[in-house]
């Protein structure tokens, strides 16, 4: 094994195999949106302080901004392109646009996917749950009420009432 | 010129990571979860470097719980801490710590031991481990040695950690004789915030309120995490009220050294340095500390 400049990675996103090799220190992000050309997922801040790069590894949201591509490895990915489903939108993205949870749209990818990984994990959160899911997201039109709210809809919608 | 572009390397044990950084030279970079790597790349902080990536070592995975005593994995992440029963039973603070680091998607990917081995003044999981006066596991091709966290981390960014040495797991005594665990923060939001001032504190109370035993670490206030047996040996035996806590002032002043940043002032800390240790007297932590329902 020998430390190399180019990196050959095989990984999952949006259920479709990929292999490719990535600079040793490349971003997940650069990889994802200027490789694979899923412009989806955004690049606000770089430094992880804002989620709109955030994407769904296994089951959990991270910022993609913060991996290395190297670190895709085996991963099953998911972007905010993989949430369509036979193409028409998700119940959660449906709930983002008829609550008025998008007005600029930047965040509202990162915002997506912080929330799919939530409702996979508990299909029926409460607001606190949410509010906590969507901390590392930030938001500069909506007031979050909006977003909080969408959530709790499409949860709603999916899941049935909160017990 | 040529710059030296980064190389990567993934071992897949923890006996293949120690034989290659026997290899390498010192100009390799150990990461775990990458999260401060990958700023540190971005900034230019770091470049041309061989990135040793730790992240696929199943010898630093897993939390394992014994009688007395709790093993953390070094790449175990703050969310697999705060949600692990096992560290809120032998180690509260730690996993208030964990549940207020960063924000999910940080806490997802980020490790303790890149928090251990950052050494930043401001970590949050150190004071909760210079409570429970944790112990580091580390390990090269030669050789395995236990450090006190005190000794491991010398300033900020500083660590006793040799070429060719991983720190493998944490040991803690579990805190089991104390009653109160405490973590409290006081940052710019509750998200995503570098703490401004944090404390950890475990108290052991007698029945009648009187302090039997206290354990102190605060962080951001010097250059590491400070424990001030002064201000412990005071507060034993005495009631845990706010005169006494209040009388406990000077010795918490003599023994934090602040600065200004960009973040606070060295003025401010040292006022909510001693702030933080009057919500002991509070049942709970402050609102502030926890995730705020909106």
């Amino acid at each position: 094994m020998e430390p190399c400049r180019q990196v050959p990675v095989a990984f999952t996103i949006n259920g479709r195999a990929v292999s490719l090799e990535v600079a040793a220190d490349e971003t997940a992000l650069h990889v994802i949106r200027d490789r694979l050309l899923l412009k989806g997922t955004k690049e606000g801040c770089g430094i992880g302080e804002c989620g709109a790069c955030t994407i769904v590894v296994d089951g959990k949201a991270v910022n993609a901004c913060l991996m290395l591509a190297a670190q895709l490895q085996g991963r099953n990915i998911m972007t905010v392109e993989g949430l369509i489903e036979k193409h028409e939108l998700s119940v959660l993205q449906k709930a983002f646009l008829e609550d008025h949870a998008v007005q600029c749209g930047f965040c509202t990818p990162g915002m997506l996917m912080s929330s799919c990984a939530l409702l996979k994990d508990k299909p029926r959160p409460d607001k606190g749950d949410i509010v906590d899911a969507i901390s590392g997201n930030l938001c500069r039109c909506t007031g979050y009420q909006q977003v909080v709210g969408a959530i709790q809809d499409a949860a709603r919608r999916l899941f049935g009432e909160k017990a | 010129m040529m710059r030296p572009k980064a190389t990567y390397v993934r071992p897949g044990t923890l006996t293949e990571a120690v034989d290659l950084l026997q290899d390498l030279d010192d100009r390799c970079k150990l990461l775990a979860g990458g999260t401060d790597v990958a700023t540190e790349l971005r900034s230019g902080a770091i470049r041309g470097r061989c990135l040793v990536d730790l992240s696929a070592l199943p010898e630093l995975k897993g939390i394992h719980e014994a009688e007395e005593e709790l093993v953390i994995g070094s790449g175990v992440t703050l969310s697999e801490i705060a949600s692990s029963a096992g560290v809120a039973r032998g180690a509260p603070a730690l996993a208030k710590a964990a549940a207020v680091f960063g924000s999910r998607q940080i806490r997802n990917m980020a490790t303790i031991g890149g928090n251990i081995c950052r050494a930043s003044p401001a970590g949050d999981t150190l004071p909760p481990l210079y409570v429970q006066d944790a112990e580091l596991e580390l390990t090269s091709s030669s050789k395995t040695r236990r450090v006190s966290i005190r000794d491991f981390i010398q300033g900020p960014g500083r660590i006793d950690l040799k070429a060719g040495e991983i720190l493998k797991c944490i040991r803690l005594k579990k805190a089991a004789d104390f009653t109160m665990h405490r973590f409290d923060k006081i940052g710019n939001r509750k998200a995503l915030a570098v703490s401004i001032v944090n404390l950890a504190g475990l108290v052991a109370l007698s029945p009648d309120g009187i302090i039997q035993r206290i354990r102190l670490a605060w962080g951001s206030v010097a250059p590491t995490v400070v424990r001030s047996s002064r201000v412990e040996a005071f507060l034993t035996g005495k009631p845990l009220r706010m005169e006494t806590l209040d009388q406990a002032y000077p010795l918490v002043q003599d023994a934090i050294s602040p600065i200004d940043d960009a973040r606070a002032s060295a003025a401010y800390r040292r006022r909510v340095a001693v702030g933080l240790l009057f919500r002991l007297t509070t049942q709970q932590e402050s609102p502030d500390s926890i995730m705020d329902i909106a």
